[in-house]
């Protein structure tokens, strides 16, 4: 199994009194709640971080895209890829993702990509997302366009990489006479794709489809959810006459790991809790825009609160946070158990663990990477190396 | 009592449900974004004078959504096309909110079978300065709320759940709007430069408390378009036609009275 790290880079230092005054800590919340000492002290903090995951021992780093926003303070995240390709040395930097339907121009992101592959003599992995609902707010970018704007952008970046000649590119939403990307990509054919998602089955079935076997991402989600959307994609490809492989599914997930799990627990709680209440705190209308998530979703959604006019919803603990297997936390043996157990049933060949998260401080998130990579990663590193027959358990 | 009789129409591949009543000289009434299933008050009354057409546009309530359909202009080219199956002529458009924003496409394109036009709170232009609301960010209590003045009308319709087909109708209408009028935000930018080839009577309805397009729209409505007449309704928010039906039908009384 390979092990990344992902980082948010969320601005921990965020008043969480401002969710007296304002609904969510994206879009509306005003940006004087940020103190550019205090942020510009926190990337480089962050960025350390990544680059001692590099140093301990772990396979790749990661990070992403978001606006507007408190939770993660990448709007750009090739600005930290590009410096991560200079100050690590083994690690893949996947960037998870660019959100192509928000852009007016997605040959930026093939151009991009194709630098930081150079830079890092083919240590890019491309993610390519869709972005959050509030992204579309933030970016005004019509909601009800994001597939087709996916899919179009998607086919341009990677016939981009693959034709050697200038080509035309006339699509719906993007048109462009002369498509001619320089640099090539350094990787050939192209990068790695990596597509990560909160589960939806048309993304699944996309990215599994047999002419792509991208891998796909379980973000963030209770077990329930990561068991449901791994099996759909290992049946997808089935379907589609080709058989997934651990390089295929990956797990993301936030992980703390202390001397025991009481240890763990105790320290992680203020930190996870101020991540998901404070940081993920968002409304309905900002995280679903029309068109974002099919029209029998959120009525799926809409029926199963029961009320359309409901507002608001209980804030979550590090206990069921724990419980519902959205957060892995507990001392490296509990850890270990947990992601074999899930491993040996599902067969993923990817963990990308969170390992700082809400307002976790510096000494705790080294303490946390150093422990995962010296008491975690090196026993269970074999899972998923050999074909397991364990999938249809 | 005017009889309305449910009829679908099928037009360029896309087949649109048409809610009709009364008898006189045509009124073809379009519909804002939160669509145009039943007859209301305000349709019934107008029944009573006129031939009433009320259409649910492509993309919403009880019509399909077709492929061709990407934006407004889209949808005043299908009316236009509409008016001319129908075999309309010297026709009566009025048009709320999104349906006025489409009455003003409409019109700029070919006022050949319109006699005249009445804009009810209409979208179509944006005015530096003055603070919309975001229908996309308010919930379905805030926005239920901030459509009306009167507070009592709103509480009446949040008081009741919505049915499982009245939700679906809601996200069918809500995408759509979405996808017309995201962005630019509820406006075309390219519309202004044309509306003065608008060379038919227009009367201008707007409520003095519009939380959506506020009552200053109406000022740059009146100016853009030659000619146009402009009536503030009191206490009124952005629908003077449910929550101020009288008025609103008095004030359509008056001007087509003159407007013979």
């Amino acid at each position: 199994m390979k092990f990344h790290m992902m980082h948010l880079m969320p601005y921990a230092d965020l008043d969480p009194s401002y969710s007296e005054k304002y609904p969510s800590s994206w879009l509306t919340l005003p940006n004087s709640y940020y103190d550019p000492k205090k942020g510009a002290k926190l990337y480089n903090r962050y960025i350390d971080e990544l680059v001692y995951a590099d140093t301990c021992g772990f396979d790749g780093v990661c990070v992403n895209e978001h606006h507007s926003n408190a939770y993660g303070l990448m709007p750009i995240p090739g600005v930290i890829a590009g410096a991560l390709a200079r100050a690590t040395k083994k690690a893949t930097i996947a960037v998870l993702g660019r959100a192509l339907p928000l852009l007016n121009n997605p040959l930026t992101v093939a151009e991009e990509y194709a630098m930081l592959d150079n830079i890092t003599e083919g240590r890019l992995i491309a993610g390519f997302v869709r972005g959050i609902g509030a992204e579309y707010h933030a970016w005004s970018s019509n909601p009800a366009n994001s597939h087709e704007r996916f899919h179009e952008a998607h086919d341009m970046i990677v016939r981009a990489w693959a034709e050697t000649e200038p080509f035309a590119f006339y699509g719906k939403h993007y048109q462009f006479n002369y498509v001619n990307v320089w640099p090539r990509v350094y990787q050939q054919p192209r990068p790695k794709i990596w597509i990560p998602s909160q589960g939806s089955t048309e993304t699944i079935q996309w990215a599994a489809d047999a002419s792509r076997r991208y891998t796909y991402l379980q973000t963030f989600s209770p077990l329930a959810a990561l068991r449901k959307y791994m099996t759909m994609y290992r049946e997808q490809a089935d379907k589609n006459g080709w058989t997934a492989g651990p390089e295929h599914m990956g797990w993301s997930c936030p992980v703390y790991v202390a001397e025991t799990d009481e240890q763990a627990r105790a320290e992680a709680k203020p930190h996870i809790e101020f991540m998901f209440n404070k940081l993920l705190r968002m409304t309905p209308e900002m995280l679903l825009p029309p068109g974002y998530t099919s029209v029998a979703s959120i009525k799926g959604m809409l029926l199963a609160k029961g009320n359309v006019t409901a507002a608001g919803k209980a804030e979550k603990t590090i206990d069921d946070l724990i419980a519902s297997g959205m957060f892995l936390c507990g001392s490296p043996a509990t850890v270990r158990e947990q992601i074999t157990t899930m491993q040996k049933e599902l067969g993923f060949g990817v963990f990308i663990s969170l390992m700082q998260f809400g307002s976790l401080p510096h000494e705790l998130t080294m303490t946390n990477i150093r422990t995962f990579a010296d008491d975690v990663i090196p026993h269970i590193r074999p899972l998923g190396e050999t074909v397991t027959e364990t999938a249809e358990a | 009592m005017t009889d309305v009789a449910e009829i679908f129409h099928e037009l360029n591949g896309c087949k649109v449900r048409v809610l009709r009543g009364g008898k006189g000289a045509p009124v073809l009434f379009l519909h804002g974004a939160r669509g145009a299933t039943s007859w209301t008050p305000f349709m019934h009354k107008l029944a009573e004078r006129y031939d009433l057409i009320v259409p649910e546009h492509p993309g919403y309530g009880g019509s399909d959504t077709p492929e061709w359909l990407d934006n407004v202009g889209d949808l005043a080219y299908f009316y236009l096309d509409l008016i001319k199956s129908l075999g309309l002529t010297d026709v009566l458009v009025i048009g709320n909110s999104l349906g006025g924003w489409i009455a003003t496409e409409i019109a700029v394109r070919n006022t050949a079978a319109i006699k005249s036009l009445v804009l009810i709170a209409p979208a179509g232009i944006y005015v530096q300065g003055v603070q919309r609301g975001d229908i996309f960010l308010w919930n379905h209590a805030q926005t239920t709320r901030n459509l009306f003045h009167d507070q009592s009308i709103a509480e009446r319709l949040l008081a009741t759940e919505p049915t499982e087909s009245e939700i679906d109708l809601m996200l069918k209408n809500n995408l759509m709007t979405a996808k017309l009028t995201w962005a630019p935000r509820l406006y075309n930018p390219d519309l202004c430069k044309w509306m003065h080839r608008i060379d038919v009577p227009t009367q201008i309805i707007w409520g003095d408390d519009d939380k959506l397009i506020p009552v200053a729209y109406a000022d740059a409505f009146q100016k853009l378009i030659p000619g146009s007449r402009m009536q503030v309704v009191k206490n009124c928010g952005h629908l003077p036609h449910i929550e101020k039906a009288d008025e609103t039908l008095a004030v359509i009384a008056e001007f087509e009275g003159e407007a013979q």
